[in-house]
């Protein structure tokens, strides 16, 4: 256990050192919810009935953004292979690194929703809703953006397909993201079903990433 | 071509070896386009003089549907195929499964772009646009999507035996994914659409339309079949290409 | 020519993307295959082989 602990900790304390990567993160998030508006203009009304979609798609992006930080440091200074030989197993490693990531990627993101709420008009109830479901969908967001991570890490350009392997799969998240905070009129009560699913789908992936990633950082290396 | 003379029992691990995978399938080739090309011939044949020109459900567009139904069910089936060579990779490390699933990618792109093409068409004079965001459709999309990340993801790699343990995860996590996807899109269009889309006939589908469409699917799959096989053999000449072009550049290396 | 009805613009043309499509997957499949085996032969014909073709005493070029 002091193991797991261990590698959540080092990667934690590596981020405490450049935070300036967290604040970069959060500041395109906020970024995409300023875009917005200048695209689709300055009605508060369609900004508010929009509010739900900008907010998980700068989520989106954001994590997309963010996953090749997830392995690229670790391959570039061998320290992914001595994982691979480590005591503790590459999966819980995996496992670990992946908490690491939604603490220092997810969160930082659901804090700054109050700031997107806030540009786009949403009310509070809206506020509340939005920063649910984002707790429930960003692990499945971080767990994807692992496999997506794990798949090109030893890639030298890999960076840039991994957002493009990845979005397909994340589409029942945004899905479902949306519909949790605002299901379309005449859908009452499917808001939860789409809670649940959303909760149903992150448990899932983030139960296989630890085992699809450590496969392919292994068949990566060899 | 070098043949291993200690074969082994069973057809599977016989094929494994590429040399004979390579003259195993040989003979295989010409019968099979032949097939694939008569099949094609009678199944034109019945969908214009065999099938009536408009059914109850579907009307005058129904010969679309001849070709749209097999190139969706080969997005499908090729996908299928894809991540059974994937596990073959994986769990059972057979040599041939990669050159498999390399050979499948393009091909179950191809179909599915021309099941979105297909089904465009069909949807312009049913439905009035190009295009609609229902279930099916968008399902398609995201599908082709997945394929051609799988296409990009095999040429990213220089080495690739090392990539096809690596599309092989992918392939098997977009597998899994791939239910999941469908159905959030069914959920997801029958909240935004309550008015629900022509489907064309069920499974009690008059004869004279049925036989054509299974005709027109086998021609199809077949089609695929060949070509995948093909590909193969390809495939299988290419890797040794690049190993002599590896072995003389090592060579010339070696001299300087 | 039978009556295809009144959408018989959009069958001819779902047809022929068809065929056109087809065809090229075809070609590019037969044209690949040609392409690696013309280069095949001029590395062969170069006097190239692979260390399990044929067993020879001269030291070949590192293991592939």
């Amino acid at each position: 256990m002091t193991a797991f602990l261990a590698v959540i900790g080092r990667d934690l304390r590596l981020a405490a050192k450049n935070e300036g990567e967290v604040l970069t993160l959060v500041l395109f998030f906020v970024s995409v919810g300023v875009i917005v508006p200048f695209a689709i203009g300055p009605d508060s009304e369609t900004l508010r009935r929009l509010a739900p979609a900008i907010v998980w798609i700068a989520a989106f992006l954001s994590m997309l953004l963010g996953l090749d930080r997830l392995f690229r440091p670790d391959f570039e200074d061998g320290t992914l292979t001595l994982f691979r030989h480590a005591r503790l197993p590459l999966p819980a490693i995996v496992g670990g690194k992946l908490i690491a990531h939604w603490l220092l990627t997810a969160l930082p993101l659901v804090l700054a929703t109050p700031i997107l709420a806030l540009l786009l008009s949403a009310d509070l109830e809206t506020f509340w809703r939005v920063v649910l479901s984002l707790l429930l969908g960003t692990p499945g967001l971080a767990a994807l953006g692992a496999i997506g991570a794990g798949i090109t890490v030893t890639l030298r350009r890999g960076g840039l397909i991994a957002p493009v392997l990845i979005t397909p799969l994340a589409i029942p998240i945004l899905i479902f993201g949306v519909a949790t905070i605002a299901p379309p009129a005449g859908a009452a009560g499917s808001a939860s079903a789409a809670g649940l699913f959303l909760a149903a789908i992150s448990l899932l992936l983030c139960a296989i990433t630890p085992f699809a990633c450590a496969l392919a950082i292994t068949a990566g290396e060899d | 071509m070098s043949i291993d003379s200690t074969v082994k029992g069973n057809w599977f691990s016989r094929i494994a070896h590429p040399g004979q995978f390579a003259s195993w399938t040989r003979p295989v080739v010409l019968p099979m386009a032949i097939v694939t090309a008569l099949l094609f011939a009678i199944a034109f044949w019945m969908a214009f003089f065999v099938s009536p020109a408009a059914s109850e459900n579907v009307g005058t567009t129904l010969r679309i549907l001849y070709i749209h139904v097999p190139n969706a069910w080969l997005s499908q089936f090729v996908y299928a195929v894809m991540a059974a060579s994937a596990l073959g990779t994986l769990v059972w490390r057979h040599p041939m499964a990669d050159v498999s699933m390399k050979a499948a990618a393009p091909l179950g792109a191809t179909f599915t772009a021309l099941a979105l093409f297909t089904g465009s068409l069909w949807g312009r004079p049913t439905w009035g646009t190009y295009w609609e965001w229902d279930g099916r459709m968008t399902s398609t999309l995201v599908l082709l999507f997945i394929y051609l990340g799988i296409v990009a993801l095999w040429r990213a790699f220089d080495d690739q035996l090392r990539a096809a343990r690596i599309v092989a995860i992918f392939t098997l996590v977009g597998a899994l994914n791939i239910p999941i996807v469908k159905f959030s899109v069914d959920w997801w269009s029958s909240l935004h659409q309550p008015t629900s889309v022509l489907r064309p006939d069920g499974p009690r589908m008059p004869a004279n339309i049925l036989t054509p469409l299974l005709v027109m699917t086998l021609a199809f799959t077949t089609l695929f079949l060949l070509l995948h096989l093909v590909r193969m053999r390809t495939e299988i000449r290419r890797r040794r290409l690049y190993t002599l072009e590896r072995n003389r550049a090592a060579a010339l290396e070696q001299r300087a | 020519m039978i009556d295809l009805g009144p959408h018989a613009i959009f069958i001819v043309w779902a047809y022929l993307g068809v065929a056109v499509v087809v065809a090229a997957a075809i070609a590019h499949t037969i044209l690949d295959r040609m392409r690696v085996e013309k280069r095949l032969s001029i590395l062969e014909a170069q006097g190239l082989r692979r260390r399990s073709d044929r067993p020879t005493s001269r030291p070949e070029g590192p293991a592939a």
